[in-house]
């Protein structure tokens, strides 16, 4: 239980994916202008870190580490991304068609998305700090997953609703567009910061 | 000679990735509090950028259309695992302080997207010159930001303290964001007002070249 927490309090909180390890910034910054399109986004990432997680943690610690083939690690994972996202894809327009229209546009673009390879990089790595003493196994990698697209979701979620009101506002052209979001995105970060004092 | 000298402005200035395009975000927020860490990461994408683009440039009669953004990952890939190999044995300071950014190269747009825009359309050597000039445009926006950050976060400029002084936001992705936001607009502005003033001066060029001699001596009184 207590492992459950840190890992939930970390994945969320203190080291969430874009204000503390600023990964996945490209859909934070492209896809946020609309509550809807940022919920969906996140939704999309989530899944696919999670189903990734899922596939890549086994695949390098039973297939590739036995076989001593670990420095392939980039090249295989970015393989099996890549697949899991044009399945994804095929199965969602054939099983749920209104799931994937609304997911739909969201889910090429997460193969590029640093967010999903630099999870199923950070489980198969050094994560004794967020585990509370547990030793790592599947269960707790798809946990970390789980929780850091939620995380991720979430900051999303955060920041549209506040490009929603920053559309009102009369700005100079320069700070238009990027500028604005990245000083708005940078206020989100200081309000996070407050949460590493929770460890 | 021409075209390579545009090549290589668009890649410095005119289309800077970092700055007018807005590629490659993740690294560029996550190293720029430390300056000698975001030049590490900026000169190893110099390196990838340009073999990538030489390869997929050498392939592009090879590779069939359908497959080819898989086959362009497969390279890129392979490139930074070589990358990683290499670092983590002559220079481990520098893998140390790239942390997970040195894997996450492999889905850094900018590498993907030059391939995708220029290297499956020219031939080698113009590729290589795109290569090395938008991985070089890339450094050397991450090397200024990457001043500032490390100047204002801890006083010291590439691990040397000038200063006794700090001011701990700049050294979290907070003041990452702050700088990267700044620097974008200050860029944007000068660019803007710089194409201006080019702008004008050749209006003022063709208007003189209209004017008949009498006229030309009028204006000069």
């Amino acid at each position: 239980m207590g492992t459950f927490i840190a890992i939930v309090l970390a994945a969320v909180l203190t080291n969430n994916f874009i204000t503390v390890k600023t990964y996945g910034i490209c859909p934070f910054l492209g896809v946020s202008k609309k509550t809807s399109s940022a919920l969906g986004m996140g939704v999309a990432v989530t899944l696919v870190m999670v189903i990734a997680t899922a596939v890549t943690y086994p695949l390098y610690e039973y297939v590739m580490k036995p076989l001593k083939i670990e420095f392939l690690e980039i090249i295989a994972f970015i393989f099996v991304i890549a697949a899991l996202v044009q399945m994804i894809e095929k199965v969602l327009q054939k099983t749920s068609p209104t799931l994937y229209n609304a997911m739909g546009i969201y889910l090429p673009l997460i193969t590029t998305n640093c967010a999903v390879l630099g999870v199923t990089e950070l489980v198969i790595g050094d994560m004794s700090k967020f585990l509370a003493g547990a030793t790592m196994n599947m269960g707790w990698a798809v946990l970390y997953a789980l929780f850091a697209g939620i995380g991720f979701t979430v900051v999303m979620v955060i920041m549209s609703g506040m490009r929603e009101k920053i559309n009102y506002l009369k700005l100079p052209k320069p700070v238009q567009g990027f500028p604005i979001s990245m000083v708005t995105a940078s206020f989100i970060c200081m309000a996070f910061t407050v949460f590493s004092y929770i460890v | 000679m021409k075209n390579f000298k545009k090549i290589t402005l668009d890649g410095l200035i005119f289309a800077n990735p970092t700055f007018m395009l807005v590629l490659g975000t993740c690294p560029t927020l996550g190293l720029i509090s430390s300056a000698s860490s975001a030049m590490g990461m900026g000169l190893t994408v110099v390196v990838i950028l340009t073999l990538s683009n030489m390869i997929i440039s050498a392939l592009r009669n090879v590779i069939p259309n359908e497959v080819r953004i898989p086959s362009y990952i497969v390279i890129i890939a392979t490139l930074v695992t070589f990358a990683r190999m290499f670092l983590e044995k002559m220079i481990p300071s520098l893998y140390e302080s790239l942390g997970g950014f040195l894997a996450l190269i492999v889905v850094n747009c900018i590498i993907l997207g030059r391939a995708e825009a220029f290297a499956n359309k020219h031939g080698v050597i113009e590729s290589a010159v795109d290569g090395l000039a938008n991985g070089l445009g890339f450094t050397w926006a991450l090397t200024a930001m990457g001043i500032i950050c490390e100047f204002l976060g801890s006083g010291s400029v590439f691990g040397v303290k000038l200063m006794n002084f700090q001011i701990a936001i700049f050294a979290t992705p907070a003041g990452s964001f702050i700088v990267y936001g700044i620097c974008i607009a200050l860029f944007v502005y000068i660019m803007e007002t710089v194409q201006r003033n080019l702008k004008v001066r050749a209006k003022q060029l063709e208007r003189k070249k209209m004017l008949t001699p009498e006229e030309k001596i009028e204006e000069a009184n």
